[in-house]
């Protein structure tokens, strides 16, 4: 998803990521287990003496770990949140102790398909467990563990990591006072998870990919990854913002040819050899996978408000009116379950131009919405 | 002091420490921590009028951006959506009673409206400005659309598109078998008992459905 640039006087500064090692073995839902993992993290703020502070920051589908600040003064490209976080931010680290995670099965650190199996001494590659939301907030609970904290004051997320938040919401309702659930839904649609199912196809089909174990071959699907990401792009934006940045703008002169003519697809082929260059297919094509099967009312018979029957946390909810992938509608029903249990919700539909882009986005009557929210949080 | 404010989108205008004497009827009307529903909130001021002196359970809903910060910021548990399109994420008797403060005349779908505060709730409460109030008769009377503090709009830019007046709710509550339990009518806060029609500005309602 898009990156936001804008480090100014309120960033955090200079930061540095640091890794945790779990020597337990970790089960996860599919029945596997991982018998030691590493969960590479950032933090940006202070933690209290009573460690009420904590706000943990669930990522994306391709997020990472790195959320705010910045790796050296010239650093050009912030964390992918920097917009939000920092001294004075709507998520203000004067007040809050803010923690970035890399997932499992990541490929900035944490470990994940791309890591070394101790056992193999090579790269898991297919070998890698399938993980799951579940997965990923369990072991997210370890590493609070790890760093003291008992309690998040609150847990945010936004799409897949709006998934999470809600998950962590069920799995560990005593050690979440609040969950931000931005832009994301209770499940995936058949056509969302067809999208998904069309960028696993374009990878796991490229010649290069060998099955999972490219690694050892010493490639990278690069064309699968492209084209995978490229869709992506597509459906994280509405019709009308891409209208409005490309319209039907060309390059220079219509050629007659299928190379680069539009402004658009100079952008999608940019966007796509970014991502091919820096992101691990397998993880890739496990991220979408979790965000395939995430569904916690699937054990109370389709029932999403028996599902949420144990949570205490309070909630606030944002979608975008034009984002399409997770349509405001699919926030509602969050909402729904939410007041089927009595909880406290607060549900804001924010107009906005960008699609599913736009939580990223520092769009001033939904910064004004965090700020005012996490302003009323206790620490 | 019963100035008339329009909850909805127009104006953005903030309620704080109006309307306090429709919130001493409407507390009235309900239970002490009962859970109540407020279509059109606002800012959220009488959600926490209720909250604060009768420990009611209160959601508000609100369309408008500004409001509904307002309310967040009021601690009010908001949800953001329009009332024309129903109540479909709140479920048939989940509260105490749905309240409805002088927005009713705004609403384009007035019926479907109050079916579903009546399906929501076990009771409903819907207060309008009177349109039969001799203030706003002489005005129709002297060849003018009424403006008053209780209509403050002209009728080009006015967002009440379905006014009416007691008389008329009266046959409506009846035409839709929904019984009236109460009904309060005031004029700058005072009960008017004697010909309310005629020389009550503000009505208030408590509803139930009829069996």
């Amino acid at each position: 998803m898009s990156e936001i640039n804008s480090v100014g006087t309120d960033s955090v500064g200079i930061v540095t990521p640091q890794t945790a090692h779990f020597n337990e073995p970790l089960t996860l839902k599919s029945g596997d287990v991982l018998p030691a993992f590493d969960l590479i993290y950032e933090t940006y703020g202070k933690l209290n003496a009573d460690k009420s502070n904590a706000v943990l920051i669930c990522h994306a589908l391709s997020g990472t770990h790195h959320v705010a600040g910045k790796y050296t003064e010239e650093d050009k490209n912030p964390g992918w949140w920097d917009n939000l976080i920092g001294p004075g931010k709507p998520l203000d680290t004067n007040k809050f102790f803010v923690i970035g995670v890399n997932n499992l099965g990541g490929c900035h650190g944490s470990t994940g398909p791309a890591s070394i199996n101790p056992v193999t001494n090579k790269p898991f590659g297919a070998s890698f467990p399938v993980v799951t939301v579940e997965d990923w907030v369990n072991s997210q609970a370890l590493l609070a563990d790890y760093l003291g904290i008992n309690t998040f004051a609150a847990v945010v997320g936004g799409s897949l990591g709006g998934m999470q938040t809600l998950q962590w919401s069920i799995a560990y309702p005593e050690r979440i006072k609040h969950a931000l659930v931005i832009a994301s839904a209770p499940n995936l649609t058949a056509q969302n998870m067809a999208f998904n199912e069309v960028a696993r196809q374009a990878i796991i089909t490229d010649p290069e990919f060998h099955g999972g174990d490219y690694y050892v071959h010493q490639v990278v699907p690069r064309r699968g990854l492209r084209i995978a990401r490229m869709l992506g792009h597509i459906t994280y934006l509405s019709d009308d913002a891409m209208g409005a940045k490309f319209g039907r703008k060309l390059k220079d002169t219509i050629k007659y040819s299928f190379d680069v003519e539009f402004e658009m697809e100079s952008y999608l082929r940019y966007q796509a050899d970014k991502f091919a260059g820096e992101f691990d297919a397998n993880t890739y094509i496990r991220m979408t996978r979790a965000l395939d099967y995430f569904d916690p009312a699937t054990e109370f018979d389709g029932d999403l408000s028996t599902a949420l029957r144990k949570v205490t946390a309070k909630f606030l909810v944002i979608s975008f009116t034009s984002d399409w992938r997770f349509s405001p509608e699919r926030s509602r029903e969050i909402v729904k379950a939410l007041l089927d249990n009595e909880l406290p919700v607060k549900y804001a539909e924010v107009t906005a131009a960008h699609g599913h882009d736009a939580f990223l986005m520092p769009d001033k009557h939904y910064h004004a919405i965090l700020r005012s929210y996490l302003s009323k949080v206790e620490v | 002091m019963s100035t008339h404010l329009n909850n909805l989108s127009i104006n953005n205008i903030n309620t704080n420490n109006l309307y306090r004497q429709d919130f001493a009827i409407i507390a009235g009307w309900l239970g002490f921590g009962s859970k109540a529903l407020d279509l059109g909130c606002g800012d959220g001021a009488l959600l926490s009028y209720l909250r604060d002196g009768l420990e009611v359970k209160g959601y508000g809903v609100e369309k408008d951006d500004t409001n509904w910060l307002a309310a967040m910021q009021n601690d009010i548990d908001v949800i953001q959506m329009d009332l024309e399109a129903g109540l479909s994420e709140f479920e048939d008797n989940s509260f105490d009673t749905v309240i409805l403060s002088q927005t009713l005349q705004a609403m384009h779908n007035t019926e479907a409206i109050l079916q579903e505060m009546l399906r929501v709730g076990h009771e409903a409460i819907v207060t309008f400005p009177n349109f039969g109030y001799w203030r706003n008769r002489l005005q129709i009377i002297t060849g003018n659309m009424p403006v008053s503090k209780d209509l403050p709009y002209e009728w080009h830019n006015t967002p009440n598109v379905h006014l009416c007046t007691i008389h008329d709710f009266d046959a409506l509550c009846h035409q839709l078998n929904i019984t009236v339990i109460e009904r309060k009518v005031v004029t700058n806060g005072n009960d008017v008992s004697f010909m309310p029609n005629w020389f009550g500005n503000l009505a208030m309602y408590r509803l139930k459905r009829s069996h």
